[in-house]
């Protein structure tokens, strides 16, 4: 008996010191929460988003100095279930949220965030919505229609056509926001239009619209619109012989996953996307290998995007002075004035910099398709 | 004007799908005097079928569009005998509704064993184009095809219904039902017959269709559907050679109204025309008006 207490007087005093270590590291670490739909629909964005902020941490924590711990709920891409997730990494202990993936929860959670005053910065979702109105809530990506502009100047600087012609979705906000922000812009840069037309959800004939652009002589057809209507586009081009330069936005993005699509119709098509995954520089090379062994996967943007975000919120929170120890109000109003001051962050999708509404500033780049492939453009 | 011929072209080529998917809501509509708005859904499942006989099995096109046109004859009968022929006492509206109601266990059912993710179909029927005036003017294959099998189909059914046994059968009952079932006609027989033709047809509308346009969705059929029903009543709801010329019509207006007045307004002006004709002849462009006799 005396034997047996022994025994667990030890195991309750390893236990013991165990839980301390633990607690001081935890007390040391900065934690930050992450929430994502990691199961359900929209599993494929909250899954990358997890993965690269996993790889993120594991480089920061093995630089020493100040670690990450993180804290990562599901939210199955509903509001409601986002708000619980977002209450159960705070009762965890975070202490700001690298979060959430996608734009319905997100607006949901910035809401109750910006009454808490807790920070927020989101990977990806990229609606106004989110950061509208909210002055602790900021994005690594661009919000939906700072794609247009971001567009023009891109086709402008690399000189990809002197005349363009647009088709878009008038029936769709999406869409809508990017063309009027791309016209703008486009105006601003010198940037000639030379047909505008329409479509809606329900069209299925797009020669018309494809006419109006090849009658013009447009050299670049900038398709603001999902990667269906956009396949449609791409066929009725064909079939017409009218072989332009066609540029999308991350709504493009998928076209190539279309079960039984004929890559050859998307050859030389230019995607406005924040990362390409074999562009040669040695940080993303390490960072799709790591994430390669975790996952088994080629990372898409939102990995890279949530990489970007984890990084952005340790370095804030280095020059803001915060660490483990910090309250959440107060890490929020120290993070705000480091965003909205002169932080500048250079990461895999761009050197980035915010400002007071909480969009981002940051270059353009762009993909071109290449035998079925995503290729990094350099012209 | 070589503009103008190939806005023409490409309208006659959308008013042709138009046309053919007015084929089948006609007949039914003629002969069982029920609009079946499950119609549209039908041609999305048979160009469902039609894509997986050939991505999965392997099948040549045309075996493909006999499996899509058997499998969419059984679903027809199917759906007309659990979901139709009970009601063929109600009122017309308690057997609208539930043609609704079929439109949308059939786009649901897809989306399950589907999903939301668009497919694109194969250009089966890719035989090469007809380029005329140094190519500006480009007809594909498909138009042709879809233009020569509405012909087709046309004359077979003004045939049938004309000079069958079975045809003289189903312009009893579109008569007058009681009538011919006292004549000995046997009307379930005949209206099951007419719901088996129509999804025959629809099974090469969707085909045709999808030809055309190559993305496949759950929701495929839906807006065609509206679209070629409107092509019915325009031309006459009950006209055979009507569903054609209004289908053909509402394509080329469509195209012409999108080309040289606004893409915005495609749409808007296809209704009001449709409203314009109606207000004048109230039957459509070659239906028969109907006097209530008292």
């Amino acid at each position: 008996m005396k034997f047996n207490k022994a025994i667990v007087a030890v195991i309750l005093a390893i236990v013991m010191i165990m839980g301390l270590a633990s607690a001081a590291m935890a007390e040391d670490a900065l934690k930050i929460g992450v929430i994502g739909p990691f199961t359900g629909a929209a599993a494929i964005y909250g899954n990358a988003c997890k993965y690269g902020a996993e790889v993120a941490v594991e480089e920061i924590n093995a630089i020493g100095g100040l670690q990450i711990e993180l804290l990562e709920e599901d939210d199955e891409h509903d509001a409601e279930k986002s708000l619980n997730a977002y209450n159960t990494v705070l009762d965890k202990g975070a202490q700001m949220i690298a979060g959430t993936t996608t734009t319905t929860p997100c607006i949901a959670v910035g809401a109750q965030a910006n009454e808490d005053r807790i920070f927020m910065l989101t990977p990806s979702a990229s609606s106004v919505d989110v950061i509208d109105g909210k002055d602790n809530v900021f994005q690594v990506c661009f919000t939906d229609p700072a794609q247009g502009s971001a567009s023009a100047k891109y086709i402008t600087e690399h000189q990809l056509a002197t005349k363009v012609a647009i088709i878009y979705n008038n029936a769709d906000a999406y869409s809508t926001g990017i063309y009027q922000t791309f016209v703008e812009e486009a105006a601003n840069l010198g940037l000639e239009i030379v047909s505008e037309t329409t479509f809606t959800d329900e069209t299925n004939d797009f020669s018309v619209q494809v006419a109006a652009a090849k009658d013009a002589g447009a050299d670049l057809v900038f398709l603001p619109i999902y990667y269906t209507p956009a396949s449609l586009i791409l066929a009725t081009a064909k079939s017409m012989d009218y072989a332009p330069v066609f540029f999308g936005v991350d709504g493009m993005d998928g076209i190539l996953t279309m079960e039984g699509f004929d890559a050859s119709l998307a050859e030389g098509v230019f995607m406005l996307t924040p990362f390409s995954a074999d562009a040669q520089d040695e940080r993303t090379q390490a960072f799709v290998a790591r994430y390669q062994e975790l996952t088994g996967e080629i990372p898409n943007q939102f990995a890279a995007d949530c990489y970007d975000a984890v990084w952005a919120l340790w370095n804030a929170s280095m020059l803001a002075g915060i660490d483990g120890s910090t309250a959440p109000e107060d890490a929020c109003e120290l993070l705000i004035e480091q965003f909205t001051g002169d932080l500048e962050i250079i990461g895999l999708t761009g050197t980035m910099t915010w400002d007071e509404t909480g969009a981002v500033t940051k270059t353009p780049t762009a993909v071109v398709i290449q035998d079925g492939a995503y290729v990094g453009f350099n012209g | 004007m070589v503009s103008f011929l190939r806005f023409l072209i490409n309208g006659i080529s959308l008013g042709s799908v138009y046309a053919i998917i007015a084929l089948g809501y006609t007949m039914v509509y003629g002969i069982a005097k029920m609009l079946n708005f499950a119609h549209g859904d039908v041609i999305m499942v048979g160009a469902y079928i039609a894509f997986c006989a050939m991505q999965y099995l392997g099948l040549p096109p045309l075996v493909a569009v006999l499996a899509a046109m058997v499998f969419c004859t059984v679903l027809g009968m199917v759906i007309e005998g659990l979901a139709y022929r009970p009601l063929r006492q109600a009122t017309k509206l308690a057997v609208l509704i539930t043609a609704i109601g079929v439109s949308y266990l059939l786009q649901n059912t897809a989306l399950l064993i589907w999903s939301s993710n668009p497919k694109v179909f194969p250009s089966v029927f890719n035989i090469g184009t007809i380029r005329l005036f140094d190519g500006n003017l480009v007809i594909s294959s498909e138009t042709i095809l879809t233009i020569v099998a509405n012909i087709v189909i046309m004359i077979a059914l003004t045939l049938f219904t004309g000079r069958t046994k079975m045809g003289k059968a189903m312009r009893a009952v579109s008569e007058d039902r009681g009538a011919a079932e006292l004549m000995g006609i046997n009307v379930n027989r005949t209206i099951s017959l007419t719901f088996a033709i129509g999804s025959a047809l629809a099974a090469i509308a969707g085909v045709l269709l999808c030809s055309a346009y190559p993305t496949l969705q759950p929701t495929t059929g839906s807006m065609p559907g509206i679209k070629a029903f409107t092509a019915a009543v325009f031309g006459g709801i009950g006209s055979i050679p009507g569903a054609m010329i209004g289908g053909l019509l509402l394509g080329i207006i469509e195209i012409l109204g999108k080309a040289y007045i606004s893409t915005e307004l495609g749409d808007a002006l296809v209704f009001a025309v449709l409203i314009v004709v109606l207000l004048f002849k109230p039957a459509g462009l070659l239906g028969k008006p109907m006097r209530e006799k008292v």
